[in-house]
């Protein structure tokens, strides 16, 4: 992806990407994190946001040239021309129609390269993959994400693997209303919307962990529909795929998790959630080996005890109008350790 | 007029002078709450997790903030200027239809008042204060609004309250059109009139073409919300998508109907404070009829991550970047006004010249949204807040402003305060910029729009609060500006007919004019009357008293009953209570049918 470049091109750009690192490098300064952005766009990592990043550099100087010499014209005209004692009057003019038709191209023109590489990078960002790309159908539900492996046959929630250097397609819906999907660093987002597939392809150029969340507004919990893109290598996803494919842990006998399991298999847990071979539920994230998983319910927390915890006694109290409401009767606090205890055995 | 003092004179007023203050005032009103909750927005985000507002408080907070801006401040602050200013400008004594610009009125009043009752209507449901105000963005996308994603009363009220306020915007755009075409006085021909009466024209020309489509986007909404029907349900076989076209057909021409107003202030204010006419007239005006017709073939620019394909998405990129052309023009023809000027930097001026400087920065982040694949990183980012804020708060709100300085003294008889005026102008203008410039990092950064809450690990956290001290200067800005207002009243320098020098007709007559307008209806032989050039010399003011008696319109209290029928109606289908509904019919019928009958003379 990308297009070719002219020499005098490709200096501008190295311009204009130094330009831009002080003005990360700045914002960076002024947000006084001193850590990275995990969902920044200006830092791609892929060829698809690669591409739009380019093209907004582009669009982004030609706005500056615009920007500056507009506001020199007004910043000059309102200090030459401000009232003095003793001024004549000034000419009546009304107009002078060569410039009207200069100003009038001037913009059109530098439109023109805007619009020509906006064009180009259209129809090269449009979605298609070549045939051997990993398939992956993203399907937004309020408020989490699952994602499922076609050709490997594998689900998970809310973290996406993707081997590095492979195209990747994204095949994105939604179970409910319309969310976007959204991880900046692999590029722009598209919308998941129920009854209609849209596809995204991309081909990550930098092993990471990178942050993305839900970008249209989908109700209550908007703001907690988050997921986490994670690029390996190619033999670290087939390890991760390996041991996603196999089936869940068995607890050992007389363990904690045993009886975690236990009060799994008679809770309203297996209405919702799959566990392979122990519950079918499909409306929630498939729990098979949720204890590999980095963080819980969607990106919010990170995924230890204590938080499974509260999460299992009280969800909706952590993430504003969750559909895992609290169980009738109320587990108690031992039965709850121990669904824990089994939840974090399911590696 | 019987009665020229008193509440039931306002009441029943038809003067299309008291009717451009009360726009005026209840805009105020709703400015000031539009502001508060922005206030609040800002305070829960100037910092990462914050939680001083739950989720459930903050989604109808900034589903409330955009509503009453868009609807109930930015447009009705522009129809106090259509309706007090526009008339005076071409020479009128009144609208076509005064019973009907009062109805539009109380429309508007009513329709405002519905959608803000919500946030105390919660128990009327069960539920508690703050709980039921819409909470489904401005732009209230389907399937989320439907019944089965939000099924309380949240969306009813924002569903019914636009209704009721598309009927006032029809009712006016109507009424107005028909003024600037039928009412002009003798030689006001259509290249004669002044910019902002150009613009006045163009957009009402957009509303009464617009609406309707949101009307039928809203119609199937409440089928939905309320009869069970499918327009938007995926599950029968429909798609929430034609929701999204509806919407945006009628919400990008919006866009313009919320700035062509505040292009017609800046095109008045420009020349009379640079003393020399406005560069290109005809050409400016063009371009403004040029823009509002290209807005009818943009709106897709909204949708360009909802995937309707590259050539569709190219299309809409090509005419979005082309409405850049006209609009680049009117900023340059603007500059080219003050250009060899003799310029007077009054408030009004300053915040003409603020709107120039601002609406820039708006409209080039908008070309930069205006190439899909650059808006898939930016659409529903906080880049895209900074953006509709340089346009609509930058824009909008600074040439309003800008109208407000100009026009105070003929509206009221009373001169605001240069210096406060400049404290405010000069704070607004720093508020903004710091309430607003970060948010082009914030979104580029990934932070999405409409959440309640953030990771400090975006690291946009100082960032935000930066913002959030912006906001707050802009709120000390206000104050200045309602100090100003109020001081006036009592220590305002009292105005002249023409404190500024003006060149168009609204400066011939006193401040405020008498309720007839112009004593003798004048005769216009140029596009600045009131002025010399180099073909004429000024006009002759009309003399102050009339030299006959002047007969117009008696007050009504017929417009009043009917508009109060249709909060009634609504209130039918919130509480589905059927007997209502009759009710709110007949309080709609008895006052159309009476307010046709009434006699003419009162």
């Amino acid at each position: 992806m990308g297009r070719p470049k002219g020499r005098s091109d490709l200096r501008v750009l190295v311009v204009a990407r130094r330009l831009r690192l002080w003005l990360a490098t700045t914002a960076l300064a002024v947000s006084g994190c001193g850590g990275p952005f995990p969902q920044s766009t200006l830092q791609p990592r892929s060829d698809f946001a690669r591409a739009t990043d380019v093209l907004f550099t582009d669009i982004f100087w030609w706005a500056t040239g615009v920007f500056l010499v507009v506001e020199t014209l007004l910043v000059v005209a309102l200090i030459r021309f401000r009232h003095r004692e003793g001024r004549a009057a000034p000419k009546p003019t009304h107009g002078h129609t060569l410039l009207e038709i200069a100003w009038t191209l001037a913009p059109a023109a530098i439109l023109v390269f805007v619009a020509v590489p906006t064009v180009r990078t259209i129809f090269t960002t449009s979605g298609d993959a070549p045939a051997d790309a990993l398939k992956v159908d993203v399907i937004g539900h309020q408020w989490w994400w699952e994602f499922r492996y076609r050709e490997l046959g594998l689900v998970t929630a809310n973290e996406l693997h993707v081997p590095l250097g492979r195209a990747v397609q994204l095949s994105i819906t939604s179970a409910d209303v319309i969310h976007s999907f959204w991880a900046p660093p692999l590029g722009g987002k598209r919308d998941a919307i129920p009854g209609h597939v849209n596809r995204i392809a991309f081909r990550a150029t930098d092993v990471g962990d990178y942050a993305g969340q839900c970008a249209e507004f989908c109700g209550a919990s908007h703001a907690n529909m988050r997921l986490r893109v994670v690029v390996e290598s190619d033999s670290g996803f087939g390890r991760w795929a390996t041991v996603q494919l196999a089936g869940p842990a068995a607890p050992a006998p007389g363990t904690l998790a045993e009886r975690g399991k236990a009060v799994y298999s008679r809770s309203a847990c297996i209405g919702c959630h799959t566990i392979q071979g122990v519950s079918p539920g499909v409306i929630g994230p498939n729990l098979t080996h949720v204890g590999s998983r980095t963080t819980i319910a969607s990106g919010l927390f990170p995924n230890d005890s204590a938080h499974l915890a509260g999460w299992i006694a009280d969800a909706p109290a952590l993430k504003p109008g969750s559909l895992m409401m609290r169980m009738k009767p109320p587990l108690t606090d031992s039965d709850i350790a121990a669904l824990v205890a089994y939840l974090e055995s399911l590696k | 007029m019987s009665d020229t003092r008193g509440l039931a004179s306002w009441l029943t007023t038809t003067d299309h002078k008291r009717i451009g203050l009360l726009y005026f005032w209840t805009a105020l009103g709703f400015f000031l709450i539009g502001g508060i909750e922005a206030l609040v927005i800002r305070a829960q985000l100037a910092q990462p997790d914050g939680h001083i507002v739950s989720a459930e408080t903050y989604n109808q907070l900034f589903t409330m903030h955009g509503t009453t801006m868009i609807f109930l401040a930015l447009m009705p602050l522009g129809a106090s200027f259509f309706n007090y200013i526009m008339p005076l400008q071409i020479g009128a004594r009144d609208v076509a239809f005064p019973r009907l610009n009062a109805f539009s009125y109380w429309v508007f009043l009513f329709g405002g008042l519905l959608l803000n009752a919500s946030w105390f209507a919660g128990p009327l449901f069960h539920a508690g204060m703050l709980n039921v105000a819409p909470n489904g963005g401005w732009f209230g996308y389907a399937n989320l609004t439907e019944r089965q994603y939000s099924p309380g009363p949240n969306i009813d009220f924002w569903v019914l309250g636009l209704q009721v306020l598309g009927i006032s915007s029809l009712a006016a755009g109507f009424n107005f059109i028909v003024t600037i075409l039928n009412m002009r006085a003798p030689g006001m021909k259509m290249m004669r009139l002044p910019v902002f009466t150009w613009m006045t024209l163009v957009t009402q020309f957009l509303i009464v073409t617009a609406f309707p489509v949101i009307t039928v986007g809203l119609a199937f909404l409440t089928f939905d919300r309320f009869f069970g029907t499918h327009f938007y349900v995926r599950e029968a076989g429909a798609t929430p998508i034609l929701w999204q076209h509806l919407f945006w057909l009628f919400g990008h021409p919006e866009v313009y109907i919320l700035i062509l107003p505040a292009m017609g202030v800046v095109s008045d204010v420009l020349p009379t404070f640079s003393r020399k006419p406005l560069f290109g007239y005809t050409v400016v005006v063009y371009s403004g009829v040029l823009i509002g017709l290209m807005s009818w073939g943009v709106w897709s620019h909204h949708m360009f991550a909802v995937g309707l394909g590259p050539i569709a998405d190219s299309v809409f990129a090509g005419t979005t970047m082309l409405i850049a052309i006209p609009t680049g023009v009117k900023i340059f023809n603007w500059i080219g006004t003050l250009w060899g000027g003799d310029i007077r930097g009054t408030t009004a001026l300053l915040f003409a010249v603020g709107f120039i400087a601002m609406f820039i920065i708006g409209g080039l982040s908008g070309v930069s949204h205006a190439s899909p694949p650059a808006d898939l990183q930016q659409t529903d980012t906080y880049y895209v807040v900074a953006h509709i804020h340089y346009v609509f708060f930058g824009g909008t709100i600074f040439g309003l402003f800008a109208g407000i300085y100009y026009w105070w003294p003929k509206m009221t008889g009373r001169l605001l305060s240069e210096s406060l005026g400049k404290w405010h102008f000069w704070l607004q203008f720093v508020g903004m910029n710091l309430a607003f410039f970060p948010m082009h990092f914030i979104g580029l950064l990934g932070m999405p729009r409409r959440v309640y809450t953030y990771s400090p690990d975006l690291g946009v956290g100082t960032l935000n609060l930066v913002s959030t001290i912006g906001a707050f200067l802009i709120a000390l800005s206000i104050l200045l500006f309602l100090v100003n207002l109020l001081r006036s009243r009592t220590h305002g320098q009292p105005a002249p007919n023409d404190p500024w020098g003006g060149a168009t007709l609204e400066w011939s007559v006193s401040s405020p004019p008498p309720v007839y307008n112009f004593s003798v209806i004048p005769t216009v032989t140029s596009r600045l009357p009131r002025w010399t050039t180099e073909h004429h010399g000024p006009m002759r003011d009309p003399p102050a008293m009339p030299p006959a008696p002047i007969h117009v319109p008696g007050g009504s209290w017929w417009p009043l009953v009917a508009a109060l029928g249709l909060p009634v109606m609504a209130l039918a289908l919130l509480t589905h209570t059927l007997w209502v509904a009759f009710v709110g019919l007949a309080l709609l019928i008895v006052g159309i049918y009476c307010w046709a009958f009434e006699p003419f003379e009162v």
